[in-house]
């Protein structure tokens, strides 16, 4: 039976990366991230890991050694953030292309400038369309399991994709957390080993990552993101699994107290536990309020988002990134595309906040849903409204 | 390659878009991609060579009779060996 400990959650996925015995791990270190691959370090160099740890010089070489490890055949893991991850954006895009199943968490920060070491999704919305598989975990347990989950789904010779797992900056990286750890057996059950179907192999040459003149490149991206789409089934079926032996069930939309709300507000990463308070709060006092937080980020969950939302006559949307001189947050302009032919859909309210670290309480929660009821009937000059902001 | 390149779908493209045939950048004809080729003129050619050592595509090769001729299916037409031949045997001449 699996032991519930106090535990940093960085610690806790190096001790997961641990579990899911992996082979390789190269890595550069940047806050927030920094504690992951420290301890990975530690444990590799104290002879508790057999994994061979390359510290290389920047995350561009972090991605591209790990690149080739995974090309032979290795379990491969690495972490970053922030300036880190917008460091590794073209290896990122060779990485998915390649079929190369990394697996990497993301502890996200806000991008310079100004510096800022502190959570925002801008450095997740700068590679989206990279190819990776991405998901927002919320809690310190939801990342730990994501992050076994991940090894499983990238690896599986149906999808052979890398896979991100977002956790907020600090706000998870840095808690301390009472997490369910699992048995190593189960573990070792639940994620079988890595191979590849074409592996660099002397005995049996294969070319990666050659070039492709007109005439073939559109049918070799064609293939990829039928892949990645594919890869959602792929994924379904695999929390299914865990949530089977773990008793911890994962979709790709949560819904809160959404099923007969009039309005939703919907969020991404660790926003969607402080807002279940405010939805409470609002629930007690007869407010017809709901949450909706969006978990698998790509492939993009369309069918669910649709459904969590179609009985919705407000959608407000927090997006924690900014897209400069856009029609709204990045992720509200998705769930808007996505809505946008529907019959019976919400009107979508755009907020931005909580940028570079800053706080939204629970009171603030509240007051972003009262603005968006507002917005909703008086309309707004604004394509999206930036929560917090002094004026 | 089981089809020729242009021939096949997204599903025929391995996964990853990786090779398994060896050597297959050899099927590929980078002959289209000219708009001149080079004429040998006999009568002036001294059979030195030099035009075979400087193409860039290696593409030229010594015939039983001793001439150096450029094979059409990979030449591109890039002018070395008629800018570098010692006699001027070589022009280059428009592609229709
Ligand atoms: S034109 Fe260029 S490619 Fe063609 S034979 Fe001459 S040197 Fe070679
Ligand atoms: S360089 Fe000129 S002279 Fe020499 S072999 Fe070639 S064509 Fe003939």
């Amino acid at each position: 039976m699996a032991k519930r400990v106090g535990i940093e959650v960085s610690q806790a996925i190096a001790e997961a990366v641990k579990m899911a015995n992996v082979d390789v791990v190269a890595a550069y270190p940047i806050t927030p991230q920094t504690h992951i691959v420290e301890h990975l370090a530690q444990l590799v160099a104290d002879g508790e890991l057999d994994a061979a740890y390359i510290p290389v010089e920047s995350e561009h070489s972090a991605m591209s050694a790990c690149l080739g490890a995974s090309a032979v055949g290795a379990r491969t893991f690495t972490a970053t953030a922030g300036q880190g991850l917008e460091l590794m954006h073209e290896v990122l895009y060779v990485a998915s292309s390649m079929r190369l199943p990394v697996v990497m968490t993301v502890a996200n920060r806000a991008l310079s400038a100004p510096l800022s070491v502190w959570c925002d999704h801008s450095d997740a919305m700068a590679i989206r369309d990279t190819g990776w598989i991405q998901i927002f975990a919320e809690n310190g347990q939801e990342v730990i399991d994501e992050v076994l989950c991940a090894f499983r789904i990238a690896e599986d010779q149906r999808v052979l994709l890398p896979v991100i797992v977002y956790l907020d900056g600090f706000l998870l990286s840095h808690m301390i957390e009472p997490i369910y750890m699992p048995e190593q057996d189960e573990v070792d059950k639940f994620i079988p080993p890595y191979q590849h179907l074409l592996p660099l192999n002397p005995d049996k040459p294969v070319t990666m990552g050659a070039f492709a003149p007109p005439f073939i490149y559109s049918e070799t991206k064609k293939a990829q993101e039928v892949n990645l789409t594919a890869a959602k089934e792929v994924i379904l079926q695999c929390w299914d699994e865990f949530g089977n032996i773990f008793q911890r069930h994962y979709s790709p939309v949560d819904c809160y107290r959404a099923e007969d709300a009039t309005v939703l507000l919907l969020t991404m990463g660790s926003f969607g536990e402080t807002a279940t308070v405010a939805i409470d709060k609002m629930r007690n006092e007869c407010r017809n309020v709901g949450l909706v937080n969006l978990r698998l980020w790509r492939p993009f969950p369309f069918a669910e988002i649709r459904q969590a939302v179609s009985k919705a006559e407000v959608l407000i949307i927090l997006d924690r990134a900014l897209s400069f001189g856009g029609p709204a947050g990045p992720v509200c302009s998705e769930i808007k595309a996505a809505l946008y032919n529907e019959d019976k859909k919400p009107k979508v309210i755009s907020f931005v906040g909580g940028l570079g670290g800053r706080d939204i309480t629970p009171d603030g929660f509240e007051q972003i849903i009262n603005r968006g009821i507002e917005i909703s009937q008086t309309g707004s000059k604004q394509e999206y409204e930036m929560y917090g902001v002094r004026e | 390659m089981t089809k020729p390149g242009d021939k096949m779908t997204w599903k025929d493209v391995e996964i990853g878009s990786i090779v398994t045939e060896p050597g297959s950048a050899s099927q590929y004809q980078t002959g289209d991609w000219r708009s001149q080729r080079p004429s040998l003129n006999r009568k002036k050619c001294i059979r030195c060579g030099i035009c075979y050592i400087f193409c860039p595509e290696g593409c030229i090769t010594q015939n039983a009779e001793g001439y150096f001729e450029s094979n059409l299916f990979y030449c591109k037409g890039c002018g070395t060996c008629a800018c570098e031949c010692p006699t001027q045997a070589i022009t280059m001449e428009q592609e229709e």
